[in-house]
């Protein structure tokens, strides 16, 4: 469903049709919003924090080259092995060729945004493998077959009884008597479903929120512990990530998770922090693996976009964003969505992207509460201008601001175009608005234009004066 | 200061096509704040529509036009956030930090802002018996840090009584061509917006920028609600 950017604009309509869909964006703001705003109060000097990780992300990016050299070295002193994928592809083939070594068929999976962007459960799938995911949110859309709608919380778009209609979909063999209109009954089920895949796995796959470089670890935050046990019940654990999460060492992941957990959810502190290094236990045959994805990242570094691989995935600029809150994730039709998708988007996929950053008002929130302080609005407007000059922006668009232009760069012409206009908006006008305009639909299909007065105030002045 | 500044009037774009009167209660204001108020005729935009939308080489030539009109005065005001944040925050870009966009940028001001932090004022005379409400726009509020300015001058207007509402850092969806670009989704934020707007008891709603004002206004319009719609300067000059 709705995977194609190209189709946003159509997509948005859809979604502020939903009423359904509505009511659970209307969430936002008390899940997510209030409580980083209490978090970032209770700190104390946020910006002072702010402005260290930032630091700690630029200095990660300025230096990616050795620091994941150094994290490679780390990781292999450790026992692990580390694998390079340039893209997507390379990425899932890797994924697969130490799944088959294994063995594996049922694989646990621990939430991961770059599983997502590299369509891994699909590929397995193919694969005649079993991806289960484990995290109740990821659980819960996998069962409703459909992308996240959110960064940290997959599942945000939807209502309870909406996850109950999956689970009895889904749970066949359980009891269809059972009561299940309670959050709590709703994640009682979920666990003990989860509780046989985790005991069948036979391989598991997390993400990392980050990578220190010095102890070769991989870091994840989680509140309901499933990144452990998908992690430590099998034999293979595989980590995959994108090659822009590495950093000096714990102490800068320290910060960063300060910053992280406050954005995030407005928790001091995640249920769950795990560091793992290495293959875990005594058991023979233990193997752990880090997937590192480049798929567009390293192309950023050096243009005027490189500020947004500081992204530490917090997703605080969705839960800020106007336009994510009226339609939510799946109308972007990509992985990322939100002002961070729409900074991230056009330099990771590329033109069909288009709408991503040109949907956005530029009201500045989402740089406002950036943890790492990426200046989300400069990165759209980049794009924007970028597209404009590869001749992706509209037709009409492009001719109506050169027709405006060629006039604002002659005041004499311009003054006397703005004459002409505001009698003839006055003449158009009935009942104190103009009520529509050729060539500005847009402006029309939702509202009218109050009537102007009949004369420019530049007039008005000279006459005066 | 001693001497009365001179400062240049950035009427904006909007101000001078549609609602010429915001500019002579601008003009008003700032001689009542003992300025020497100038307004260059060969002025037209500040070039924002061009530079959001990408169109680098527009928004290069409008700006330094903007700059060869402006630069001579002592200081530069515009009865918006919007515009005046656009010379003041991304000229330094648009002009890639030519040393007359960066002076340029340091004089200018958003018009209550000015009025209260650069020229002290600390009420108006003006009357306006009615209850409204108070719309920051997102650039005046993040951009400019206009949030306090025009509350405590419309706290002196005789009758006058200011609600606040309980989303104000909230877009309300203008953001220029976006509104023309995306007009669904522009419509759902002015539809929060007023409704949080009428949620306040309120019967005026008072911006410091048209182009919010002009949207919502027009979304009213087309909705049948009668909320009226003003300039913070029409108000505090006593010109509504």
């Amino acid at each position: 469903m709705n995977a194609d950017p190209r189709a946003f604009k159509a997509q948005a309509r859809d979604a502020l049709n939903d009423a359904k869909l509505k009511s659970a964006l209307g969430r936002l703001k008390t899940r997510f919003a209030l409580k980083r705003q209490e978090a970032v109060a209770g700190y104390g000097d946020f910006e002072g924090l702010r402005q260290a990780g930032r630091a700690i992300r630029d200095y990660s990016i300025a230096n990616l080259d050795r620091l994941l050299v150094t994290f490679e070295r780390n990781v292999v002193a450790r026992g692990g092995v580390v694998h390079w994928a340039r893209d997507a592809a390379e990425a899932q083939e890797i994924i697969l060729g130490i799944l088959r070594d294994a063995g594996a068929k049922t694989v646990t999976k621990g939430k991961s945004m770059v599983s997502e962007e590299i369509g891994l459960n699909a590929h397995l799938e193919s694969n005649d493998m079993i991806p289960v995911e484990t995290d109740l949110g990821e659980y819960i859309i996998q069962l409703r077959k459909e992308p996240p709608s959110h960064i940290i919380a997959p599942a945000f778009h939807l209502h309870k009884e909406q996850v109950e209609e999956a689970f009895r979909d889904a749970h066949t063999a359980l009891d269809p008597n059972r009561v299940l209109n309670e959050r709590q009954a709703l994640v009682a089920e979920a666990r003990a479903m989860l509780r046989t895949s985790f005991e069948a796995a036979d391989a598991g796959i997390t993400g990392a929120n980050f990578l220190s470089a010095a102890e070769g670890a991989a870091v994840i935050v989680t509140n309901e512990g499933n990144g452990d046990l998908t992690r430590l019940l099998p034999r293979t654990h595989i980590v995959l990530t994108g090659i822009e999460k590495v950093v000096a060492d714990l102490d800068d992941v320290a910060v960063l998770l300060r910053l992280l957990t406050r954005s995030a959810t407005g928790q001091e502190i995640s249920s769950y922090v795990s560091i793992m290094s290495g293959p875990t236990g005594e058991r023979p045959g233990s193997a752990f693996h880090i997937v590192l994805l480049d798929n567009g990242r390293s192309k950023l570094i050096g243009t005027q976009a490189q500020d947004v691989l500081r992204c530490i995935r917090c997703a605080a600029c969705l839960n800020h964003c106007p336009i994510y809150s009226a339609i939510g994730g799946h109308a972007y039709g990509a992985t990322y969505p939100g002002p961070i998708g729409a900074a991230l988007n056009p330099g990771l996929i590329g033109d069909s992207t288009y709408h991503h950053p040109n949907a956005s008002t530029f009201c500045g929130r989402c740089a406002e509460v950036c943890p790492v302080k990426i200046p989300l609005p400069t990165i759209m407007r980049h794009w924007r201008a970028k597209e404009y000059a590869d001749g992706l922006a509209p037709k009409a668009m492009i001719a109506g601001l050169g027709v405006w232009a060629f006039a604002a760069k002659r005041p004499a012409l311009y003054r006397l175009g703005a004459k002409i206009m505001t009698r003839a908006l006055k003449l158009m006008s009935r009942d104190g608005a103009v009520h529509s305009l050729p060539l500005v639909h847009g402006w029309f299909a939702v509202r009218d234009f109050p009537a102007p007065r009949g004369k420019t105030f530049q007039e008005l002045w000279r006459e005066r004066a | 200061m001693s001497a009365r500044p001179r400062v240049g009037l950035f009427v904006t774009c909007l101000v001078d096509l549609v609602r010429p009167q915001i500019g002579f209660a601008a003009v008003k204001l700032l001689e009542q704040a003992g300025c020497d108020v100038v307004v260059p005729a060969a002025q037209t935009c500040c070039g924002q529509p061009a530079w959001n939308a990408g169109a680098d080489r527009h928004a290069v030539d409008i700006a330094w036009q903007v700059v060869d009109i402006f630069d001579e005065f002592d200081y530069v005001v515009a009865p918006s956030g919007s515009c005046a944040g656009m010379i003041k925050r991304h000229y330094p870009e648009v002009l890639k930090n030519d040393p007359r966009a960066l002076a340029l940028a340091a004089k200018t001001y958003e018009l209550t802002s000015f009025l209260v932090n650069i020229r002290g004022m600390k009420a108006v005379v003006a009357k306006c018996p009615t209850r409204a409400c108070y719309h920051d726009s997102c650039s005046g509020l993040r951009e400019m840090k206009v949030r306090d300015q025009p509350r405590q001058l419309l706290k002196s207007v005789d009758g006058l009584t200011i609600s606040e509402l309980s989303n104000g850092e909230v877009c309300c969806g203008f953001g220029g061509l976006f509104s023309v670009k995306y007009p669904e989704i522009s419509e759902r934020m002015a539809d929060d917006k007023i409704a949080d707007a009428v949620a306040t008891g309120a019967d005026m709603l008072i911006g410091g920028d048209l182009g919010c004002l002009l949207h919502l206004e027009g979304r009213m319009e087309r909705q049948g609600k009668t909320m009226r719609v003003r300039h913070v300067a029409e108000v505090l000059a006593d010109a509504i």
